[in-house]
């Protein structure tokens, strides 16, 4: 394997982990907050259609990241609802959504574009393209770093870069900033955080809609983005990888960066090599997408460390009276 | 007694002609009725039956696998005669619902089941894609194609080993590489990773790419518009998606199976019908929008690769015979 395949396929890695990474860091903020959220799936599925839809319609891709944010944080509003306002059951909240969405995007494609669900293709500035850092081309020739960064580091669209800046960011939040102390003590013991006098309510609906924002880009960044348009359940299970990042990573900023790059990579190499060849043995591709799935249930399983998630995570909070 | 069973003689007769003049059904598989596709194409043939008899018939998209028994009873208990559906999927299914029918006529296109009331449509996928690697052969500069298969199943083998055979046959020391999207049905509908997938073949090479893939193929077709290689359409005549971009498409006929179908009506001979390149059943397709890039060499190349499948020159091997490929 040389060194151009190698970039080649951190390329695509990096493609592949973007939504991963948005959906995974959208899940901490609810989950840190003590709001369990197993529509990640969903809101991106809805961000995707809308995005696509409103990007088709008006020709302008950013309009399109507004129209998918609204979309998701639309359903994250639905979610805040049911599992803060009425103290419904978190999970049955996120079952809700997934299957609204896989339904409302469908039966509204149909009606709006007639294409079975699916959006008329994109082109020219209705899609995010692939932006060209500066002096991209004239450092290609500087050895192994001007290869990195003219081939791995320049040449995705914007939406990559913002979420490869959402990690330190959120980072910062959760822990220097007084907003980010509270959100993680509302998700360990939210009954402390009222007795200080601060609002449960308000902590838990913010974490949720900045949950909704975050789903809200990475569903963009499959319907604009990466391809060109939407197509019915494009998500393909995406939200669900991102959950078992979240786990993998134990709840923290930097390891979902960690974990969501693994994934992507585990996905890349089953992609250039569908049966892998280590000499001895031959591993097929089912096996290496199988993977984030089986690491997250080892994880789980206490062998690696232990993953703790937020101690007041799923049970709504009852103010005592 | 006797009375009882005039009254019912006469319950029955009053419903014959129901039945005879009963709707037609067709039943997309998973794919969805607009996949660009398969199942666009049967409804297709649905349509032209509708606009040129005037008649009207029931239609039903599956959205989960459990649904399959549960719509094709529903639609048998209606009435429906015959009941087309669109799909291998459905072949365990109806082998057996249909014994339980004996007077509804079932049509099954792409698998085959053996029943005294259903038809079986099988296409011959192996020799249309042979036809499209001569294409491809001839198409490509470096020498290196792809090929993005759906769901990984035997049918979707069938694809691939005739494409390689053709390729091969036209460029012995080419290079192919194969993918497949994933193992659940859920790798009919991600262009996400179509479009990746695109791309890694892309790095190692390859410039004319086909996918044979349902909705998958959207992203890789977009993702080989926007690789400025060249991509080959499956099912439906796909074309038009990327005009200029699209070599060409192997273009099953599911719409005629459809529409011949429909036109006979509860007279549907049961059976196996095979559709192969010498009845139609499959083509590469040449439109206006592929035109300027089928060079006359590549015309002659299919044509001659034509006359050698139909008069048995050339046999390509069927892939689900034996689940092997003589060419890697």
């Amino acid at each position: 394997m040389d060194f151009a395949t190698v970039i080649q396929i951190l390329d695509s890695a990096l493609r592949l982990m973007v939504p991963l990474l948005l959906a995974c860091l959208a899940g901490l903020y609810s989950e840190r907050a003590g709001v369990f959220d197993i529509g990640l799936e969903g809101k991106m599925l809805m961000a995707a259609f809308c995005a696509a839809s409103v990007a088709y319609a008006t020709g302008n891709a950013w309009l399109g990241l507004l129209a998918g944010i609204a979309g998701a944080v639309a359903l994250a509003v639905v979610h805040g609802l049911a599992s803060i306002t009425f103290r419904g059951n978190q999970l049955i909240s996120g079952v809700a959504i997934n299957f609204l969405a896989s339904g409302l995007t469908v039966l509204l494609g149909q009606k709006i574009f007639g294409l079975g669900g699916r959006t008329p293709s994109l082109e020219g500035a209705a899609r995010f393209t692939e932006i060209t850092l500066p002096f991209a081309d004239a450092l290609r020739g500087v050895p192994v770093l001007g290869r990195i960064y003219a081939d791995l580091i320049s040449g995705h669209s914007v939406l990559v870069y913002l979420a490869l800046a959402t990690v330190p960011l959120t980072w910062w939040v959760l822990y220097r900033t007084r907003f980010g102390l509270r959100l993680r003590a509302v998700g360990e013991n939210p009954a402390s955080v009222d007795t200080a006098g601060v609002s449960v309510t308000r902590l838990r609906y913010a974490a949720v809609l900045i949950c909704g924002l975050l789903c809200g880009i990475a569903g963009t960044y499959l319907a604009t983005a990466i391809s060109a348009g939407f197509v019915k359940e494009m998500t393909a299970g995406r939200g669900f990888i991102a959950l078992a990042a979240l786990i993998f990573a134990k709840w923290r900023p930097w390891g979902a960066l960690g974990a969501c790059l693994l994934f992507g990579l585990l996905e890349a190499i089953a992609n250039r090599f569908p049966n892998l060849d280590l000499g001895f043995v031959t591993v097929p591709s089912m096996f290496m997408n199988a993977l984030p799935y089986i690491l997250t249930v080892i994880i789980l399983a206490g062998f690696v460390g232990r993953a703790i998630p937020p101690r007041a995570g799923g049970e709504p909070y009852v103010k005592e009276r | 007694m006797s009375l009882m069973k005039s009254l019912l003689a006469g319950a029955a007769l009053t419903l014959m002609p129901l039945a005879a003049f009963a709707d037609p059904a067709l039943i997309f598989d998973l794919g969805g009725k607009f996949d660009k596709s398969f199942n666009e194409a049967a409804y297709q043939g649905a349509e032209r039956w509708k606009a040129e008899t005037g008649g009207s018939y029931k239609e039903l998209e599956m959205q989960s696998e459990a649904m399959r028994e549960q719509a094709l009873r529903r639609l048998a208990e209606t009435g429906a005669n015959p009941i087309v559906m669109t799909g291998f999927a459905f072949g365990e299914v109806l082998d057996k619902v249909a014994p339980d029918y004996p007077d509804t006529k079932f049509v099954i296109i792409d698998t085959s089941v053996d029943k005294p009331n259903v038809q079986s449509v099988e296409f011959s996928e192996e020799q249309g894609s042979y036809l499209a690697g001569v294409l491809a052969a001839e198409a490509s500069k470096s020498g290196t194609v792809g090929f993005v298969g759906g769901m990984d199943i035997p049918l979707i083998h069938k694809f691939e080993c005739g494409y390689a055979q053709g390729f091969k046959a036209t460029k012995p020391d080419g290079k192919l590489i194969i993918n497949y999207t994933g193992t659940t049905p859920a790798a009919w509908n991600d262009p996400v990773k179509g479009g990746e997938l695109v791309k890694a073949q892309v790095s190692q090479g390859a410039d004319v790419i086909y996918a044979a893939a349902g909705a998958t193929g959207i992203g890789v077709l977009q993702a080989a518009a926007d690789a400025k290689i060249l991509s080959i359409g499956v099912d439906s005549n796909q074309n038009h998606l990327h005009p200029g971009q699209v070599l060409t498409s192997m273009v099953k006929g599911v719409d005629n199976s459809v529409y011949e179908a429909f036109k006979a009506g509860a007279d549907v001979k049961p059976g196996h019908k095979l559709m192969d390149l010498a009845s139609g059943g499959v083509s590469v397709a040449m439109d206006d929008n592929n035109k300027p890039l089928i060079t006359p060499e590549m015309a002659d190349s299919v044509a001659k690769a034509e006359t050698g499948i139909k008069d048995g020159a050339i046999k390509v091997h069927d892939y689900m015979t034996d689940n092997t490929c003589p060419v890697k």
